[in-house]
């Protein structure tokens, strides 16, 4: 069907249908609604139906599938993403590699498919293409192979039937095995083909219902979103995606910011690491994770691979989402977030950014634009995440703390909370029992007495009240006893664990 | 003809070899009902759900969605042809509600529409008046109102007041344990198509085809014959798709006969969690008499469970979960009171292990409470009071009187206490504990006694279909069905193993009612003792056919025929296997039979609950360590050593799978998996983002597995094989009794800690709470 070329914002032409590679297969697709997934394309119009809805929430990873992109030095990355959560859109430019599209020639199966195949690895086999993919995409990256990281590969993938050990042996056993021949030309080809493909046009797709605008420059995401300030950003859809899925909300215009140039920097100030809009959780991840390994053992629980890949710091903050384990480790660090309306900017400090549930200081028009994490905060930063399960779940409380001392007096102390309340809350009465007080247990222990006065949290699935004002409580005590010095239990802490295993 | 079984020929039966789906798993070519290419006018269906968990529907205006552009189709409880009803047996299930709901999201209508978008947006414009109703939602709720299915059912044996009296020792306690989740990762999903005449044909996700057949055809008004029900394999099951399959495949069979286009109702995640029924929450009361040595005299047990709106299998569930409630021992005076439930909520069904789990859960409480009391170590109460040795001179014989002759609990406590160093990594921990505040560990070993049959005896019969094709291929069907676990290859294994040919020349076939009739659910870990032993039996009638002709026209004697190693050997001559056939076929000989089989030995009194309903016992035990964070609640299982009875394994490998997979489906449910009601009967944990299934890094660190090496069954099953499916989901219970192990080293603390499951974080944080920061 014709479509008629639709008007960019700087007036010029925007390219109205989306290129990219499906298993090697360069595709053009046009007239297809904003808010069609991945997922639903691939099974329903490609008929290829290996990757599964398990939850259609970005949960159980049976969806998994391989976005593969160059870097600035052209080499090939690869992301595992669930499919599911995945707006078409999204897929501008880039390459998919679905479990259909790994075998190589003659249908021999890729290393990672016979792996599973030799230990066992699938029994009712639902969940097993998205194993592979999660696999897959580890071997791809040479990365997340090993026995201290094969769990966090395979946290955003859910199996009923195995109890995992054989899957984790199958993964373990790729470490060193060799890259088939053939799959490594096959690389270079996609690489060739990535580079036919890449455009820095602006895109945007409809079926005249929904329609989902991919921008690529600042000026252009900045003016068409003042302009229509009714639409919906999207930048990882970890969490937008499931108001479709789940919510069925009808989004009639969806702005991405995944392919702003700007927006996918970690920008290095002196005083700041600013995170810009596109940035992913992996990819600043790997930035603050190296400085703060606290914060990088919170991201691994916090989500997935999946989830990483896709979801975004700015995403997560501007929704407010209560699935927000990083405002308190953030607010914590003493970070800003930075809020812009065309060409007006605005800063504030990130708790002041929170208003009530639901809530947060965005006005029409306005989006989040950057976080500003300070450089320079110090060695007691560190984060605490309780949940019913390790990976993969939602806090039912989430603390995030930094203090300094001077001469063994606590001078400053920042404790946040998520799961207390409405909102992610600074414990300003723990805050100010620790001023003062001599850089010891007691002192935690002390300032702990104060939770009543801090909060009054609610009951809901994840915890009572009573435990989470308990949990809180005893956060602070653990905090206390860790910064100075005592042993204590960290068992999210792969090594603590192995070392008690008798 | 020879006898192979005999014969050290047996080598594709007791071999570990791959699932025979591997290859089309790993490579996204195994095809699911949701997978199925289907026409491009096939509609799809969506259920509208109750809003209340009790209210009666003073209204129903549906006018509107009915218009809405692309919905071709409303279904109510005026559309359906024949009986309104999807429940397994008890007429209690509606398939559309009518006057009354009894549950929140249960089924009141459907929408048909060209796709599930257009169902979704056409279902929010149903306007449906409710008056509400005063619901039951908890068990407590339900035991206070006398809200109850049935009067309790009570199994008794001995003297048990009399007994209890006396005991030097008299404990009281309960436990509660939640409910599970299926969470199979494929949703329960039906395609229905409607043929000439009165056919339908249904594809369906169920564990029980037969069943969907005849509920379909009762639905429609048709008769059996007019309804085939074909299952490939399922994304799992693990009970859940022992019945609730019915409703999804009868409303799509509806949808198709009455548009005349094919149909297909695929629940997504949430609508499975709200629409299905789960494992049954259970409250267990118990009072127990001992002696100072563990001795126990006397057990009395109230089994309080909750089993929904309807019965569905609820009654079989309480009966083996009273038939559980001794798990191990010989308790020779014990009163198991089951009281089933009538609640507002979901009709709670099968789940991997039947009410078993729950019952020895119960028992395993019991030694625990008993053990701290005597500050014992709860092994040795444990070893106490097992049942006698199969050796013994004297067999033990359970409350519902079954006399069990084959234990062998103590051969493999012994052997699993030693490989796992139980004792002194006892001791380690208890030292350990001492001198560390806030990270405690805990060990324990505990038994698994499974009886395996289905507790009403006629279902345990089996059917299967064999063919030999002219150029010797082979093509199996059975009335089983493939959920994961391996049944298929199983099956094939002994069939290739019958006539001596490789795996591969034995064609695996989707389950179907127009192949093997009357089938039994694949349930109560029965699939290869009963299908197995179907198909064992249509072979042997094709080899014994064959082996006659090949005889008489070589003219020998048939027991000189032989069947080795893919030929078939005719006194001086051998035919390669193709050629045999070819030669019978020439000869006009039948090459297809039906196989069939029915457990013997087996009878249960429903009305007395007496009997002996199991045909034999699985045995197996498990050793978790745990370590718990007392600050936080938080835990690991840091290491498990498992030792299994599955008889002479018909395959390691999937055996091994299914005994890792039992006990990390066993750990969640008694850990992380929380369903969570609110006091409206709204269940508020209905995805994977709020319900916390074991994920990777739950499973133990260091994780064990073996398998009893002198297995052996002492019954005449398939090849002196053991049921595997359900036995290992309670050798997670030795997760929970770690924990509770963990919570009584807290210092200072007495107290027995009365740990519910699941135990989460908040349950055990809680049980620690002003016991171990005394000082602060």
């Amino acid at each position: 069907m014709d479509t008629l070329p639709i008007v960019g914002a700087d007036g010029g032409d925007v390219r109205n249908y989306l290129t990219f590679i499906l298993n090697g297969k360069t595709q053009r697709v046009d007239n297809i609604a904003g808010d069609m997934t991945l997922l639903k394309w691939l099974r329903n119009q490609k008929s290829l139906v290996g990757s599964k809805e398990g939850c259609a929430e970005g949960d159980c990873g049976a969806c998994t599938v391989a976005i593969v992109k160059t870097d600035d030095s052209g080499n090939l990355t690869w992301r595992s993403v669930n499919a599911c959560i995945v707006f078409m859109g999204m897929l501008e430019g880039c390459a998919v590699i679905t479990v259909e599209g790994l075998n190589g020639p003659d249908s021999e199966l890729h290393p990672c498919q016979k792996a599973l195949i030799d230990f066992h690895g699938s029994q009712c086999g639902f969940c097993t293409p998205g194993f592979v993919m999660s696999l897959f995409t580890a071997w791809s990256n040479k990365h997340g192979l090993m026995a201290e990281d094969i769990d966090d590969t395979l946290a955003g993938n859910l199996c009923r039937c195995t109890g995992y050990r054989p899957i984790v042996e199958a993964g373990l056993s790729l470490k060193n095995a060799k890259q088939p021949q053939w799959e490594l030309d096959r690389n270079e080809i996609l690489k060739k083909e990535l580079l036919k493909i890449k455009s820095s046009e602006p895109v945007e797709i409809t079926d005249g219902k929904n329609s989902f605008s991919v921008p690529t420059n600042y000026e252009d995401f900045s003016t068409t979103y003042a302009d229509q300030p009714s639409s919906t950003i999207v930048s990882g859809a970890t969490d937008i995606g499931l108001w479709v899925t789940k919510q069925n909300r009808n989004l009639s215009n969806m702005i991405w910011t995944g392919r702003v140039k700007e927006f996918s920097k970690i920008d290095q100030q002196e005083d700041f690491i600013i995170i810009r809009p596109a940035v992913t959780h992996q990819e600043a991840m790997e930035k603050l994770g190296s400085k703060w390994p606290t914060i990088n053992a919170l991201w691994k629980r916090f989500g997935s691979v999946q989830v990483r890949n896709s979801g975004t710091v700015c995403g997560n903050l501007a929704n407010g989402s209560p699935i927000g384990d990083l405002p308190p480790a953030l607010i914590a660090l003493g970070s800003l977030i930075e809020l812009t309306n065309r060409n007006k900017k605005r800063k504030l400090p990130l708790e002041e950014f929170f208003i009530e549930y639901g809530r947060q200081d965005r006005h029409s028009g306005e989006y989040v634009s950057g976080v500003f994490v300070p450089n320079k905060s110090g060695n007691n930063f560190r984060c605490y995440k309780l949940s019913k399960r390790f990976d993969q779940d939602i806090s039912a409380v989430m603390m995030g703390a930094n203090l300094s001392v001077e001469k063994t007096k606590i001078t400053k102390a920042t404790i946040c909370f998520g799961g207390m309340a409405g909102t992610p809350k600074r414990a300003t009465e723990m805050e100010k029992a620790l001023l003062g007080q001599p850089f010891a247990p007691q002192s935690f222990i002390k300032a702990s007495k104060n939770i009543n006065k801090d909060f009054d949290p609610l009951t809901d699935v994840r915890g009572s009240a009573d435990y989470r004002r308990k949990a809180a409580q005893n956060l602070v005590m653990k905090y206390g006893y860790e910064l100075t010095g005592s042993f204590v239990p960290n068992l999210a802490d792969r090594n603590q664990v192995e070392n008690l295993v008798s | 003809m020879k006898d192979t079984d005999a014969s050290a020929k047996e080598g594709i039966v007791h071999k570990a070899i791959r699932h025979d789906s591997a290859h089309k798993h790993v490579s996204g070519a195994a095809k699911y009902v949701d997978d199925i290419a289907v026409p491009p006018n096939t509609l799809e269906i969506l259920l509208g759900q109750s809003k209340f968990a009790h209210a009666k529907i003073l209204s129903m205006d549906l006018s509107q969605v009915e218009n809405f552009p692309g919905v071709i189709k409303v279904l109510t409880s005026a559309d359906i042809l024949g009986t309104n009803d999807c429940s397994p047996f008890a007429g209690d299930d509606p398939i559309f509600a009518e006057n009354v709901v009894s549950y929140l999201g249960q089924s009141v209508f459907a929408v048909v529409a060209e796709d599930i978008k257009t169902a979704r947006n056409a279902i929010e414009l149903a306007d449906i008046k409710y008056e509400e109703l005063p619901a039951v939602i908890t068990i407590d709720q339900a035991l206070e109102t006398g809200n109850v299915l049935g009067p309790p059912a009570v199994i008794e044996c001995g003297k048990v007041d009399q007994a209890l009296a006396k005991s030097k020792n008299k404990l009281e306690g309960k436990i509660i344990l939640g409910g599970q989740e299926h969470f199979y990762l494929e949703g329960q999903a039906a395609f229905a198509v409607a043929g000439e005449d009165t056919d339908i044909v249904v594809h369906c996700s169920t564990q029980h085809p037969t069943e969907i057949q005849h509920k379909v055809a009762m639905a429609l008004g048709l008769s059996n014959h007019d309804v085939t029900v074909i299952t490939r394999r399922m994304g799992g099951g693990f009970g859940g798709k022992e019945s609730q399959g019915n409703l999804p495949a009868i409303v799509a069979a509806l949808a198709a006969k009455l548009t005349g286009r094919p149909a297909k109702l695929i629940y997504d995640r949430d609508d499975d969690f709200i629409l299905t029924g789960k494992r049954h929450d259970f409250q267990i009361s118990y009072k127990v008499g001992f002696e100072d040595n563990g001795l126990i005299n006397s057990v009395i047990v109230d089994q309080a469970m909750r089993c929904g709106m309807s019965w569905d299998l609820s009654e079989a569930i309480a009966a083996r979960a009273m038939c559980h409630a001794e798990n191990s021992y010989f308790i020779k005076n014990m009163r198991i009171t089951s009281h089933r439930l009538k609640t507002n909520t979901q009709s709670n069904t099968a789940f991997r292990g039947f009410g078993g789990p729950q019952g020895i859960v119960g028992m395993e409480r019991v030694i625990d409470h008993v053990a701290h009391h005597l500050n014992a170590d709860p092994l040795l109460v444990r070893e106490r009071n097992f049942y006698p040795h199969k050796t013994s001179a004297t067999h033990g014989i359970t409350p519902y009187g079954q006399t069990v002759h084959d234990c062998i609990i103590q051969d493999i406590i012994s052997e699993l206490k030693k490989t796992s160093d139980y004792a002194d990594r006892r001791k380690d921990i208890e030292k350990f504990n001492k001198n560390s505040e806030f990270l405690k560990r805990g060990i324990s070993l505990t038994p698994v006694k499974f009886g395996i049959s289905f507790n009403a005896s006629f279902l345990n019969q089996a059917g299967a279909l064999l063919h030999v094709y002219n150029d010797g291929s082979v093509y199996l069907n059975h009335g089983g069905t493939e959920m994961g676990q391996g049944l298929n290859t199983k099956i094939a294994q002994i069939v290739a193993n019958e006539f001596q040919l490789p795996l591969d020349a034995i064609k695996i076939t989707a389950t179907s009612t127009g192949k093997v009739p009357n089938t039994s659910a694949t349930a109560a870990s029965s699939g290869s003792d009963l299908n197995g032993m179907a198909a064992k039996n249509a072979a042997e009638k094709i080899k014994s056919r064959m082996a006659e002709y090949l005889a008489a026209e070589a003219q020998i004697k048939p027991e000189a025929i032989a069947f080795e190693d893919g030929m078939v050997i005719v006194g001086a001559n051998s035919y390669d296997f193709a050629e045999a056939v070819r030669r019978c076929y020439m000869g006009r000989i039948s090459l297809s039979a039906t196989g069939f089989y029915s457990t013997p030995k087996v009878h249960w009194d429903p009305k007395t609950f007496k009997g002996r309903p199991f045909y034999y016992f699985a045995y197996g035990a498990a050793c978790s360590e745990v370590a718990l964070d007392l600050l936080t609640g938080e835990n690991r299982i840091l290491r498990a050593d498992i030792l299994h009875d599955v008889g002479r394994s018909l395959n390691p490998a999937i055996d091994i799978g299914q005994i890792e997979g039992g006990y990390v489906q066993g750990a969640g449910w008694l850990t992380t998996e929380e369903l969570v009601w609110d006091s409206k009967g709204k269940l508020l944990t209905h995805a994977p983002s709020t319900y916390k299934i074991p994920a990777c890094s739950d499973r133990p660190l260091d994780f064990r597995v073996q398998l009893f090496s002198e297995g052996e069954n002492c019954e005449d099953t398939i090849h002196r094989s053991k049921a595997v499916g359900e036995p290992p989901l309670m050798l997670g219970t030795s997760v929970l009794m770690a924990l509770s192990h963990a919570l009584q080293s807290v210092n200072g603390r007495s107290s027995y800690p009365n740990l519910n499951a699941p135990a989460t974080p908040e349950r055990l944080l809680m049980q620690s709470v002003g016991l171990d920061q005394a000082n602060v």
